[in-house]
């Protein structure tokens, strides 16, 4: 055999200079499983600060520097990087490609990302502490009453947003330009759907928050004054640019995870996905209108009743697109050969409490309802369910499905499914509660809180360490399933997976369609 | 669809490179600017425009009262005296009305104030004229001085008749080094 199926280089510099996709991937997967254990080791933190009223461990201080760190570490450095490693790993072996269109970029889109988050957890051991003004950052917290470390959270935020901007670009143009040949829009797996749409949600928004950190930078230094009434700014511009680009970036973290249900639902189901069409459709939906709704965040600000009344509306309308994927996750799962094995298990996870989470957005869709419900434990509540149930579960779930693939060794089975029940126990536990205590008015950020409170706060933080004491258990399932799992060589790891992806030997090659495959055009999408 | 370059991958690159600078500055040229200009045609946040109203003669509705109640309030860090003389005023629509602000600088270095006044209901906010306002310019005062700054103000006769009483709050800046510093703030 002709040697120009070179393998990795050796060593550490085969990481550091790698332009593969699949060591791409692997590294961002790594890196935001690193950043998921430290985000959840703030928010162990959080729990157990409020596993009694009355202050116990920390100082409040110290307690706001936690809820902002484990918001800013879990939403950028936790689930956008796992998410792009997914894309990284799948999107070529799914349309065909040998490798991303820009490897070069994409090793730096990578590897400019450590050094942010080392910048950003540094704050820690700084002198006023790390940022504590929430993951959202409003001014004049911010800007005005911020720690000196401000600074370097922009830095990061500057860096991270590049670096998702960079990927980005790389998705779309690898989507765009290298599909094999055969390979239309309408037959791509919907993961690669839903990621192009997200990454052109990503070029979009990112530069919002650029924009507004680069303004919080200017009237931090330069004495500009875009958020300060004293100058002529106001502290609601921030808000209004921080949600233009923040709640785009709710749909960012979520179309992936749609994307990631839709295949693995179907494989489980033993059943072509239910209604392929409305599903791009839906997706392409949720994402133009994830531009028209952003007031939705911030309907206390003050604004005119008509201003209130189109984001109420612009807002409950959502619920149609997203109905019409769960009705066909629904569908594509009626009447199907199911079985459950553990990525089933965290889809069907995903779907249960994904809708619940939905259902509680609709309520605080509810203009007059959402001032009863702003800023209260409902809120964590809500976007918990969202955001962990929502992106982390699915998450989970590509894991256990395509790690068979990647390594060509099998998981523990029984191991993988009592991480899910834990999990799913844990989870509900932890927060299920946190709606009765919002809606009776407990607020969020605070480390203290009335006794009436207590009961559900305790089963909470018992939830919360049971949730994040059943991630190591992953962990140590992924690390013995690499280091000595059963092997599998089966093409097709899962009877019911289709997609370009399964007919590549397992493991799967360091390098993968050289030569375009041939797409088969009545086996069309999987 | 126009190529831009003939290598579609550079191609699509360079678009979306476009694309996000262009997002960028859209924030800066677009976003911050429309802001404004919403907020002052609409009344929004309570903000009253920040330009004298030329008054027309306008008949005073002498059959309906409207209670202003007036706040002051000092942002963080701010030593100076600052309050109404009057707390409550009632007033008929149409009606010019005058009333000031007592303001002084306790300490003995010259200092320079910015009020920024607004309106509480914020629909209230464009029936609210204000004719002349100490809000309008910045307000220096040397080290240890006072001084009475004069507000004069219409409340419009189409103020909606559920509306019996509004609030006007001023917050007063220090913009001090702002001024010395000669940074142009907007």
């Amino acid at each position: 055999m002709g040697d120009h199926h070179h393998g990795p280089a050796k060593g550490l510099s085969r990481w550091l200079f790698t332009t593969n996709h699949k060591d791409i991937g692997t590294m961002y997967l790594w890196f935001s499983f690193s950043m998921f254990l430290l985000g959840g080791f703030f928010a162990m933190v959080i729990r157990a600060e409020l596993f009694q009223p009355g202050m116990q461990l920390v100082e409040p201080a110290f307690f706001n520097q936690m809820t902002t760190m484990h918001g800013l570490v879990m939403v950028f450095g936790a689930i956008m990087p796992a998410f792009v490693g997914l894309a990284n790993w799948l999107i070529p072996m799914m349309i065909g490609a040998p490798d991303m269109a820009l490897p070069r970029m994409n090793n730096w889109s990578f590897w400019i990302l450590p050094p942010a988050f080392l910048l950003l957890a540094s704050t820690l051991f700084m002198e006023g502490g790390a940022p504590a003004f929430g993951w959202t950052f409003y001014a004049p917290l911010s800007t005005t009453y911020a720690p000196p470390s401000v600074t370097y959270f922009i830095f990061c935020i500057h860096i991270l947003g590049l670096s998702s901007i960079m990927g980005s670009i790389n998705i779309i143009a690898t989507v765009m330009n290298m599909r094999a040949p055969g390979m239309t829009y309408m037959k791509m797996p919907l993961f690669v759907w839903t990621w192009l749409i997200t990454a052109f949600l990503l070029v979009a928004v990112m530069p919002v928050l650029a924009g507004a950190v680069t303004m919080m930078l200017m009237d931090v230094h330069f004495g500009t004054s875009f958020f300060s009434a004293a100058g002529g700014g106001d502290p609601v511009l921030f808000q209004h640019i921080f949600w233009f680009f923040g709640h785009p970036e709710v749909y960012i973290i979520i179309l992936p995870a749609f994307g990631v249900v839709s295949q693995i639902i179907p494989a489980f189901s033993r059943k072509p996905l239910f209604g392929y069409d409305s599903m791009v459709y839906a997706t392409a939906a949720i994402a133009f209108l994830s531009f028209i709704v952003w007031a939705h965040h911030m309907y206390t600000v003050g604004m005119p009743i008509a201003g209130e009344l189109f984001f109420m509306y612009a807002t409950m309308l959502i619920a149609v697109p997203t109905g019409v994927k769960v009705f066909n996750w629904i569908t594509t799962m009626w009447r199907g050969a199911l079985s459950f094995e553990t990525p089933m298990l965290f889809a069907i996870g995903f779907l249960v409490l994904f809708t619940i989470g939905g259902f509680t957005g609709l309520m605080l869709a509810i203009a007059p309802a959402d001032f009863q419900y702003h800023d209260s434990y409902f809120v964590v509540a809500h976007f918990h369910y969202v955001m962990v149930a929502g992106a982390v579960f699915s998450m989970t779930a590509a894991v256990y499905f395509w790690l068979p693939k990647w390594c060509g060794k099998m998981y523990n089975e029984a191991m993988g499914k009592t991480h899910f029940w834990i999990s799913f126990i844990g989870f509900n536990l932890a927060f299920f509660p946190q709606h009765f205590v919002g809606l009776a008015g407990m607020p969020r950020r605070i480390p203290d809180y009335a006794l009436q409170f207590a009961d559900f706060n305790m089963m909470s933080s018992i939830g919360a360490f049971i949730y994040g004491a059943s991630q190591i258990m992953f962990l140590y399932n992924v690390i013995a399933t690499i280091v000595s799992g059963k092997p599998v060589s089966d093409e097709k790891v899962w009877d019911g997976a289709e997609g370009l992806e399964w007919t590549l030997p397992t493991p799967a090659p360091y390098h993968t369609f050289e030569t375009p495959p041939k797409i088969d055009p009545v086996h069309a999408h999987s | 669809m126009i190529r831009i370059n003939a290598n579609p991958v550079l191609d699509t690159m360079i678009k979306l490179v476009t694309v996000s600078i262009a997002m960028f500055a859209f924030v800066f040229v677009v976003m911050v600017p429309l802001y404004d200009v919403l907020c002052d045609a609409l009344g929004i946040n309570g903000k009253t425009s920040n330009e004298a109203y030329t008054s027309v003669a306008a008949q005073v509705d002498q059959d309906r009262l409207v209670t202003i109640q007036f706040v002051a309030t000092n942002n963080h860090g701010m030593p100076w005296e600052f309050h109404p003389t009057t707390n409550v005023m009632k007033v008929n629509p149409g009606a010019v009305n005058d009333t000031v602000f007592f303001a002084r600088n306790p300490l003995p270095n010259a200092m320079v104030a910015q009020a920024i006044p607004s309106v509480s209901p914020a629909r209230a906010a464009e029936y609210f004229h204000k004719t002349e306002c100490f809000c309008f310019n910045q307000q220096p005062l040397d080290g240890d001085t006072s001084t009475e700054m004069p507000l004069q103000f219409i409340v419009d006769q189409d103020l909606p008749s559920d509306i019996r009483t509004i609030t006007l709050s001023y917050t007063i800046f220090d913009v001090t080094d702002m001024v010395n510093s000669a940074v142009a703030a907007r």
